[in-house]
């Protein structure tokens, strides 16, 4: 929507600007301040140059359009765009994404990660420190999909797998247990996580391009970097759901309250910046919203996939005379 | 002085012509196939056909030979190739001369083994054999998109067919495993499984890495093979887990 503005007023502008230099007037910065276009106007006058970059390339992410207005007065966020050079020349130099979609190239820039750089992700992932922004760190360069991908695949197995060992080692004693290994639960595995990876960043996405075209924001995101941080936030999980073979309820409690204490931090921090220019309730709202939903994610899988400790100790001898005196009553 | 002749197939002659007629330029209308090469030039020799030979014992020794000799010829290629996951040495014969035949049958095996009894559909319990048959499958594919979006260079089906192969050991710990629980139940029945499957697991980590290792830029190496890991590993504890019903 706001693309499309932003792009139709540039054509508009650059339009007129030829105008005026084949009539022999003067291109003075001045002239630039059009009247007419209200809102665009203080996002482009900062940054006249932006004009020839958004011609090149209409369809660009949204993550550029709001620019970098100069004298924002936050300096955390201008360190967050870099400053306006780096980001001109990343913008100029190399258009990664310019492959048409339909064409194998397309997919490779999502892939173009090495070793380390996918280790020090999760590292960052692990360790969320309230200075540093995740998405600034490590990902503003170069979003991935192999951190999301493979991280919700492991998140699958390792749910499934630990709930079936846990539900063994409960009911280990018991004569009528009958060990299934439960293959269903992969199916409903996979759908959940990787449904929460996929539709809840693009849930918060249109959210937050909705609020941007409100209220202007100085950092948004673009969906690949808040699937990425979804993705590596996950991460946390998985010794989680190891851990969860233990069978004492305090213990994963514990766990659960650790590993939302770490990766909703992690969210939470990284969404902050986006929502802080907007009204305090909304960006409250959003915050808390996105730390319920990882909540009832892990609180559900927990109660789902693992059951409760405590089935081991109901004794199995009281059930069978209980069941002797139903046969006997109804004969 | 205009040679306008079409004459392509005269035999060459001794009178000294220019090699190349442009008369036709000057009429305009003919064009340029009234240009001709001077018949000055001989033109003989052999053409030889390099590949003629083979191709023509192909064509006719494929179509008329037996059935019979068609089939051993695929088995005895399918023969070499488990023998040489058996057997991992850093060699080409998997990646080069790649078949789906031998997949097709270990994973037809190896689902068969492994889907549960129909008497019990309704209850929760281990993989149908179409569940099977779509891991292996759909893992293998994903591995493979995987590898090549990480910028290897091992083809598409060349990919497919290392993967298929290195379940080899994997089957042959599911045969066991089946021959194990002919016995009474118990831990050492259990021990004695969890020993052949972890050790057949990393017989086929080892081989399959051996082939793919190598397609991968060195920097990206783990993040290829991590996959593969990862897909071996559900096979395996599908493996272990499979109760008789």
């Amino acid at each position: 929507m706001s693309g499309g503005e932003i792009s139709s007023r540039t054509l508009q502008i650059f339009f007129l600007i030829i105008g005026r230099r084949l009539t022999g007037r003067m291109a003075a910065v001045d002239d630039l301040q059009f009247e007419e276009f209200g809102n665009a106007a203080t996002s482009l006058t900062a940054n006249p140059d932006a004009t020839t970059v958004n011609i090149e390339d209409p369809g660009e992410t949204p993550k550029h359009q709001p620019g970098s207005p100069r004298g924002s007065g936050r300096e955390e966020d201008d360190e967050l765009l870099g400053n306006d050079d780096s980001d001109k020349t990343e913008l100029l130099a190399g258009q990664k994404k310019s492959s048409p979609f339909w064409t194998f190239e397309y997919y490779q820039t999502f892939f173009d990660v090495d070793t380390y750089q996918v280790f020090d992700r999760i590292k960052g992932s692990l360790l969320p420190i309230p200075g540093k922004n995740f998405v600034r760190l490590y990902i503003r360069s170069n979003p991935d999909l192999y951190g999301p991908f493979w991280i919700c695949a492991t998140l699958v197995f390792a749910i499934a797998i630990s709930g079936n060992l846990s539900n063994f080692l409960i009911h280990l004693g018991e004569k009528t247990y009958h060990y299934v290994p439960e293959f269903r639960k992969v199916s409903i595995a996979a759908t959940i996580i990787y449904a929460y990876a996929w539709l809840v960043p693009l849930a918060l996405w249109g959210f937050l391009m909705w609020r941007n075209s409100k209220v202007m924001n100085i950092v948004s995101y673009s969906f690949l970097e808040i699937v990425c941080v979804y993705g590596y936030s996950l991460f946390i999980y998985i010794p989680t759901a190891i851990l969860w073979i233990i069978p004492q309820k305090a213990v994963r409690w514990i766990l659960v309250m650790i590993a939302l204490g770490i990766s909703g931090s992690l969210l939470a921090m990284t969404f902050w910046p986006a929502v802080r220019e907007d009204n305090r309730r909304v960006a409250l709202a959003t915050i808390v919203t996105i730390v319920l939903l990882h909540m009832l994610l892990s609180v559900g899988c927990l109660a789902y996939f693992f059951d409760a400790p405590e089935m081991d100790h109901l004794p199995t001898t009281t059930a069978t005379p209980n069941q002797t005196v139903a046969a006997a009553k109804s004969s | 002085m205009a040679e306008a002749e079409e004459s392509p197939g005269d035999p060459g002659t001794a009178s000294p012509r220019p090699l190349v007629s442009l008369g036709s330029a000057t009429k305009g209308t003919e064009g340029l196939s009234d240009i001709s090469i001077s018949q000055d030039i001989p033109v003989e020799g052999e053409i030889t056909i390099p590949m003629r030979s083979r191709i023509r014992e192909f064509d006719s020794s494929t179509l008329n030979e037996s059935v019979r000799n068609t089939i051993m010829r695929d088995l005895k290629a399918v023969g070499k190739k488990f023998m040489h996951v058996l057997y991992p040495r850093k060699s080409n014969t998997l990646l080069r001369d790649w078949d789906l035949w031998g997949p097709l049958i270990l994973c037809v095996t190896l689902a068969l083994m492994l889907q549960r009894d129909s008497a019990d559909s309704e209850k929760d319990g281990g993989p149908q054999f179409a569940e099977v048959f779509v891991i292996v499958w759909f893992g293998a594919v994903t591995i493979t998109l995987n590898s090549k979006l990480l910028g290897g260079n091992i083809s598409f089906f060349q990919s497919l067919c290392v993967l298929g192969y290195c379940i080899l050991p994997l089957t042959v710990a599911m045969l066991i495993c089946r021959l194990v629980l002919l016995a009474d139940p118990g831990p050492v029945n259990f021990m004695v499984r969890l020993f052949v499957v972890i050790v057949m697991f990393a017989w086929s980590i080892v081989a399959s890495t051996a082939f793919l290792a190598d397609s991968q830029p060195p920097n990206r190496r783990a993040l290829a093979v991590y996959p593969v890991f990862l897909f071996y590993f559900v096979i395996s504890w599908m493996i272990l887990t499979f109760t008789p019903q």
